[in-house]
């Protein structure tokens, strides 16, 4: 019996067999991960290798947000879609091919974009929120709901050949804004600069392998770090990420103010 | 005293506060995060924050694309 009262059908076992194999998953990880639901914000370069690998391992429920419509700069990087979706709403059509993808994961598509008005609302349907979006207020945004409501997330980032990784677990762990204050200066946007296709999908990919690990109650070893991976240099870099006491989002002091 | 910053090496007078070390090299502060001796450091240390003989500095740039 597994501990989330969920079961497999005969369907699932042959779908899933390969991680059923894993000591880490098995059946009773696989019905834990059918349980578990998922937010995603941003369905571009990160949300497309982690969406696809996510409904294709069977993650329950996800969430799919995004507020923008396929373009042709997209395609060589956004997996999810192709150029029959020109102009197309991005959530609809990836919840179109994660269905074809596969049937078993429930698919809800939140066709706008999502700030600190709504983000709320959202967080608290889900187990774990996935930041995938292409800024930095949205980035704020999805860490001030996660902060706020206790709620797990992954956030990722890839401008030219740089990639940036973190994971925020447990109220221990530092928040965004420990990292970047609010009055950070992005100086390189995708847009401004370009971005590397390969790199969004192994930084994305990366977000589900420890989208997989928290959703089957591990911990993630990247919490309490900030990963950045030099793409062209193929050199990772693993910088311890203190939380900061000062923090106005989570930090002892934040009341203070 | 040396530092390294970005693995380039550096002298520097001794006692040299990190945000004189950025306006130094021209560096703007809200554009950038600081790591010291392989940890991030909260911006709001960097004004305290004077360098010792042979840390390590590494800059990098604040992204958001994805």
């Amino acid at each position: 019996m597994c501990s989330d009262e969920v079961s497999l059908r005969d369907e699932e076992y042959l779908r899933y067999g390969r991680q059923l194999m894993l000591a880490e998953i098995g059946e009773e990880g696989q019905a834990r991960l059918k349980a578990k639901s998922v937010l995603i914000v941003g369905l571009g370069g990160l949300g497309s290798p982690l969406a696809l690998y996510l409904a294709g391992a069977g993650v329950g429920t996800l969430w799919l947000a995004d507020g923008d419509v396929v373009d042709s700069s997209n395609l060589p990087r956004q997996i999810l879609f192709d150029g029959e979706g020109l102009r197309r709403s991005k959530a609809e059509l990836a919840r179109e091919r994660l269905a074809a993808h596969n049937p078993h994961v429930e698919l809800i598509a939140i066709n706008q974009r999502l700030d600190a008005h709504s983000l709320p609302a959202f967080v608290a349907e889900v187990d774990l929120v996935i930041d995938c979006c292409d800024n930095l207020a949205s980035r704020h945004a999805i860490n001030a709901a996660c902060v706020g409501q206790g709620k797990p997330w992954i956030s990722a980032a890839a401008v030219g050949w740089q990639g940036q990784l973190m994971v925020r677990s447990a109220p221990e762990h530092p928040c965004y804004a420990c990292l970047y204050t609010a009055d950070t200066e992005i100086k390189e946007s995708c847009q401004s600069s370009g971005v590397t296709g390969p790199l969004v999908g192994v930084m994305g990919s990366l977000q589900a392998l420890e989208a997989l690990k928290l959703l089957l109650g591990r911990p993630s070893p990247v919490a309490g770090t900030l990963r950045r991976f030099d793409a062209l240099a193929h050199e990772w870099q693993t910088l311890r990420l203190p939380a900061d006491p000062d923090c106005p989002v989570c930090g002892s002091h934040k009341d203070d103010q | 005293m040396n530092i390294r910053l970005n693995d380039i090496e550096l002298t520097l007078p001794t006692g040299q506060r990190l945000t004189e070390l950025l306006a130094a090299q021209e560096i703007a502060p809200q554009g950038v995060a600081v790591a010291l001796n392989g940890a991030v450091l909260p911006r709001s240390r960097w004004p305290e924050t004077r360098l010792n003989d042979g840390d390590e500095i590494h800059l990098f740039t604040a992204i958001a694309g994805g």
